[in-house]
């Protein structure tokens, strides 16, 4: 009964994994995960570098074999049966993962045969994705002449020739410039309101999972550390923050501001004070009041909402986005 | 977009079109690449006029027999061995296009089959320079027309099987170096025959190596061809030394292959 009721969640989940365990030699880079990604959904995968992201898509692409656990992508589990798998996912893989001495048109019809498309099929399914990633008269151009940013986009619509059920995108927009990650991003919405594809995008940056999923998952050292869309994972922090930058050393300043009525929590990353509470405009003032009481020298004094480094830091100890360069 | 567009689905799309779709794209390659066939062009015209030019003389005096036919096999030996998509597939291993091509529900070994497919393709091409420089200077088919497509079939099957080799290096290690470094086992093999000097002439060491070298009977029965006329012992003799080393390389480049695609790594 409880194996016919797994079998069921893995063929309507477009993603479902029950303990995925993927071990290197003595090291374990993805420890226990257990994740389902329903159908049209846009779903984030969060971490920074070396957190286990690339190794999680790996498997789930058929590229690599789980250590452990039950895997199963578009209704298929992707050890028994990776053949299915592959038919029903596109990929992006973290480098664009091109051919440069063939055109664009070339590589992309080359993909098309290789999914079993026949000639008319090949120049329906080309004149719709080029449409939609936008490569313009370069598609009949040498790859190796391409820019980054259009490599990337070409790598995209290679991902999207056969009509994928579920899209795998691994970090579609790092390295990029501001326009060309606008234009992925606008890409990625099409994608999924328009075909319903379900997308899994895995990203070090959090404005880009904020921007695009419905759901976001944040792994830490191989294990998932939390999940949910990203507003209410923000929302688990308290409704606003009092971020102070200080200078100077004085003990008593935390628990002052703690002392305070309304004020949720209070903590100290270097030269930040940050305080949590629910009415952020309200408390601005007593806030600065208090700081004017202690030793501290306030540099600066902001108001703002929770984000999702926020919810990293609070569930790891460490911000994200220091990590990541842009 | 129009719904037959969204009705468009991958898949599987059949052993043979997988073959022909990884050769098509490694045939199309090959003369945006011309570097990669240009030494194969030269080199067996080098190495054919310098041995002429020095031995000769040498050889009408000692036997009196055409040297010119005698090192046909050789020269072709050389545009033919080595001659792989083996460097290519390193580079689509290193820039992950191969991973791409894994990530489609083709089958395994047409991603190596296929390239085979447009290395015979090559093989057969580079034979007809070497054939046309051995007409130029007098050299005929004892056993005609037949007899030569049958020299090429056997070329080219060696080709083929000493791709193995370098197919087998590049899918385990991935370096360009190591496929480079393949060549290497094209020296023991070659200049360990009787490639330039007959057989009846060889003594001592030399003489016992060529006996055992199975590269001896590939130039053996493609001579024969050239000079004897029909010989169906040596030319199975020649095909056994081709299909023996064919056993070795083609199991380790399938090997390889497997390591490679095996998502276990």
């Amino acid at each position: 009964m409880a194996a016919a009721q797994a079998d069921s969640a893995a063929k309507e989940a477009a993603v479902l994994t029950s303990g995925l365990v993927r071990r290197y030699g003595p090291v374990t880079a993805v420890d226990g995960i257990d994740l389902a990604v329903r159908r049209g959904e846009i779903y984030g995968f969060l971490g920074p570098n070396g957190a286990g992201k690339s190794s999680v898509v790996r498997v789930l692409c058929t590229l690599l074999r789980p250590s452990e656990g039950r895997v199963c992508v578009a209704g298929f589990n992707v050890v028994e049966e990776p053949k299915e798998v592959r038919v029903r996912i596109g990929v992006a893989l973290q480098e664009a993962a091109l051919d440069d001495g063939q055109t664009g048109r070339e590589l992309l019809a080359l993909q098309g045969r290789l999914y079993g498309l026949d000639r008319s099929q090949i120049r329906a399914r080309l004149n719709q994705v080029l449409a939609l990633v936008d490569i313009g008269a370069a598609i009949d151009r040498r790859i190796g002449t391409y820019s980054g940013g259009m490599k990337r986009r070409l790598d995209l619509a290679a991902a999207l020739v056969h009509n994928p059920q579920v899209l795998f995108l691994d970090e579609p927009t790092t390295g990029l410039d501001p326009i060309s990650r606008a234009s992925v991003w606008a890409e990625i919405r099409r994608l999924n309101v328009e075909l319903g594809m379900t997308i899994f995008l895995t990203t070090q940056y959090l404005d880009e999972a904020d921007a695009l999923a419905d759901r976001v998952g944040i792994i830490a050292k191989g294990r998932l550390v939390a999940e949910g869309p990203p507003d209410a994972l923000k929302r688990s922090m308290g409704q606003d923050l009092i971020v102070a930058e200080v200078r100077g050393d004085d003990p008593t300043a935390l628990t002052k501001l703690a002392d305070l009525t309304g004020i949720d929590a209070v903590t100290q990353e270097g030269d930040q004070i940050i305080v949590s509470t629910s009415d952020g405009a309200a408390w601005l003032s007593p806030v600065a009041l208090t700081l004017g009481t202690t030793s501290l020298a306030v540099c600066s004094l902001t108001l703002r909402t929770p984000t999702l480094d926020d919810v990293f830091m609070e569930l790891t100890g460490s911000h994200m986005e220091e990590k990541v360069i842009r | 977009m129009t719904t037959s567009d969204v009705q468009i689905s991958g898949r599987q799309a059949g052993f043979l079109l997988d073959v022909r779709a990884v050769a098509g794209r490694a045939l199309r390659q090959i003369p945006r690449e011309p570097s990669s066939v240009i030494p194969a062009v030269f080199v067996p015209a080098f190495f054919y006029t310098v041995n002429l030019g020095a031995l000769e003389n040498l050889a009408q005096r000692s036997g009196g027999f055409n040297y010119k036919a005698f090192l046909i096999p050789m020269a072709i030996a050389f545009a033919v061995t080595g001659m792989s998509r083996a460097p290519a597939l390193v580079t689509d291993i290193q820039g992950g296009y191969f991973d791409r091509l894994c990530l489609t529900p083709v089958r395994r070994s047409s991603l190596l089959l296929g390239l085979m497919v447009a290395d015979v393709v090559v093989l057969i091409a580079l034979c007809i320079p070497v054939l046309v420089m051995g007409f130029a200077v007098g050299v005929r088919f004892e056993t005609g027309v037949v007899g030569m497509l049958v020299f090429v079939s056997i070329c080219a099957l060696w080709g083929l099987v000493f791709t193995g080799f370098p197919y087998a290096v590049a899918l385990k290690t991935g370096s360009p170096a190591a496929v480079n470094a393949c060549f290497i086992i094209f020296f023991p093999l070659f200049f360990l025959t009787d490639a330039v000097v007959p057989k009846g002439a060889l003594t001592g060491w030399f003489s016992h190596i060529v006996t055992y070298n199975p590269v001896t009977y590939l130039l053996g029965s493609l001579r024969s061809l050239i000079t004897a006329g029909w010989e169906p012992s040596i030319l199975l003799e020649g095909v056994a030394a081709v299909i023996g080393i064919g056993a070795v390389s083609m199991t380790l480049a399938f090997w390889a292959l497997r390591g490679r695609v095996s998502s276990g790594s």
